[in-house]
């Protein structure tokens, strides 16, 4: 479904992804796994075309990205949770939900998708009237991804869900996380510096450092791989 | 007493006024983090437009009313145009430029703008006509208050209550708030930021020509300088009230209105300025966000 080939994305003269190549099959969880700084949230914005890579391929269901605009790649389903939440903070609840279904004008549709992320995530319900800003790390991530839920993504980007938020929260999000992937049958992209726990979830996993995919394989196999474990299990 | 009202209500319409123009530049800051100063320029634009048209038309027999909705709609267009190709000459191509760099630009736009328009025309005032016919029943009290005063704060009420309506309910106005919050999240959720930044800068102007026009006819002249005078004065107003922020604008313009006015009454008009600035200067000190502005919160 997205298949991205020889990508190099660079911040100025700076070069922050060194060829990279990925695959991602309609109704996986892929998991991209690395240190602070390795490159991964360059890897999602690139796939936006937030940042534009310079050099490479990013076809999406058949289409070519790095022609389309932002807004035409939201379009095609291709939905993206930043790193930090990006909550609009003077905004309610409602509002950013609401702002994730910008581009959409089925009514009916609209409102099941609604029904639908306040029965994931029944505090969002509570909060509905609540400026965004004013909610819970917890709370605000719940809201990313049902903003996100908002588009119907066909392939869902999630950048560290897991920051910063207490494990008993992570484990309710990743919960949703499989949920989503099971019963909606969205393909997701996870980017996660909790490689324990992403690859957990995942199907196959790449690992990045330095803007580099150094290892590619499926998630148990690298649960199991040794460098991998030193490197990034704390094993 | 009446002069107290007189005074009040002449506040009350340069308040307007700079209302008008104040909202160009807080909304732009607003989405773009922008100082536009050749935003005053665009009403200057707008002024010169509206006269041109305007001489065209009595030549013509117009009458004058006809006139002045001609003469306001070419304002309009022309002065949206302007502020639609000043952004994307002067200011997109810098979008991703350190800050200082947009600013410049902005001032050199400015400093274009009036020399085009001082070379086009000329460096004398010129008169404009009136427009606005005086209306029989504002007749009792068109010495305090005139029907040209009247048309500029009425117009001003019936814009703000179209633009909170716009931003309120509309998915541009909505765009619009998002953008100004986040714009990478803008993004991410199909926003088209730069069309919501070319239909700021539309709103913006065209509400300024509406200045413009409207303070042409009540003063009766034009020339290529009035543009900075009041655009430094919104400007005032705009930080005044809380860069960024709508009602902020529209609170400091008609603060500003009523300093300027009461100042000019009661002390001597020779202060008008130092009113003006000294009120700016005062609240910088105790509120440096302005009246209703957010406090700078780091963003994550
Ligand atoms: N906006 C930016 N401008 C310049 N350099 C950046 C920017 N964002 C990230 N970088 C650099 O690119 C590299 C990869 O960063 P990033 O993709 O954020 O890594 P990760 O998400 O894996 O922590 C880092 O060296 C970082 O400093
Ligand atoms: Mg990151």
């Amino acid at each position: 479904m997205l298949e991205i080939k020889n990508m190099n994305t660079y911040y100025g003269n700076i070069q922050a992804l060194h060829d990279i190549n990925i695959s991602v099959k309609q109704g996986e969880i892929i998991t991209l796994i690395g240190a602070n700084g390795a490159g991964k949230t360059t890897t999602l914005m690139s796939m936006s075309n937030v940042v534009t890579p310079k050099q490479g391929e990013i076809t999406f269901l058949g289409e070519q990205l790095l022609t389309k605009k932002p807004d035409d790649i939201v379009k095609m389903g291709l939905i993206h949770v930043p790193e930090g939440r990006h909550i609009f903070p003077y905004l309610s609840v409602m509002e950013n939900l609401d702002l994730g279904a910008f581009l959409r004008n089925d009514k009916a549709g609209i409102k099941k998708d609604l029904d639908h992320v306040f029965e994931l995530f029944p505090r969002l319900h509570e909060r509905r009237n609540q400026q965004g800003g004013t909610l819970s790390g917890g709370e605000q991530q719940m809201l990313a991804i049902s903003r996100a839920l908002m588009a119907q993504p066909k392939l869902l980007l999630l950048d560290e869900p897991s920051l910063g938020l207490a494990p008993i929260i992570v484990r309710q999000i990743f919960d949703i996380i499989k949920r989503i992937n099971k019963e909606n049958g969205t393909t997701i992209f996870l980017v996660e510096q909790n490689a324990n726990l992403a690859l957990k979830v995942a199907d196959r996993g790449y690992v990045m450092e330095n803007g580099h995919i150094t290892l590619e394989d499926t998630a148990d196999n690298l649960l199991a791989n040794e460098d991998v474990k030193k490197a990034y299990l704390g094993i | 007493m009446e002069y107290f009202l007189e005074l009040f209500l002449g506040g009350l319409t340069r308040g307007s006024i700079y209302a008008l123009i104040a909202l160009g530049y807080t909304m732009v800051y607003g989405i773009i983090q922008l100082i536009n100063f050749a935003h005053g320029e665009i009403y200057m634009i707008g002024a010169f437009t509206a006269l041109i048209f305007a001489s065209v038309l009595s030549i013509l027999g117009w009458p004058a009313l006809a006139i002045f909705v001609v003469a306001t709609a070419a304002a309009v267009l022309y002065s949206s145009a302007y502020g639609y190709t000043i952004e994307k000459i002067a200011y997109t191509p810098l979008r991703n430029a350190p800050r200082l760099s947009p600013l410049i630009s902005a001032i050199g736009m400015s400093l274009f703008l009036q020399n085009y328009v001082l070379l086009a025309q000329t460096s004398d005032f010129l008169p404009f006509p009136q427009l606005i016919p005086d209306f029989e029943f504002m007749e009792p009290i068109s010495h305090i208050f005139s029907s040209a005063e009247l048309a500029i704060v009425l117009t001003t009420v019936i814009v703000m209550l179209l633009l909170t309506y716009y931003i309120k309910f509309t998915n541009m106005g909505k765009a619009m708030r998002a953008t100004a919050q986040d714009k990478t999240m803008a993004l991410l959720i199909g926003i088209n930021v730069d069309r919501v930044i070319s239909v700021t800068f539309i709103i913006g102007s065209s509400l300024a020509a509406l200045g413009g026009v409207l303070i042409a006819n009540h003063i009766g002249q034009v020339n290529f300088y009035i543009g900075f005078i009041a655009g430094i004065k919104a400007f005032t107003a705009a930080v005044l009230g809380g860069i960024g922020s709508i009602p902020g604008a529209v609170l400091g313009a008609l603060i500003l209105g009523w300093t300027e006015s009461f100042a000019t009454g009661y002390i001597s008009s020779d202060y008008e300025d130092v009113f003006a600035f000294g009120l700016l200067v005062l609240i910088l000190i105790f509120r440096p966000a302005g009246l209703l502005g957010r406090s700078e919160t780091k963003k994550v």
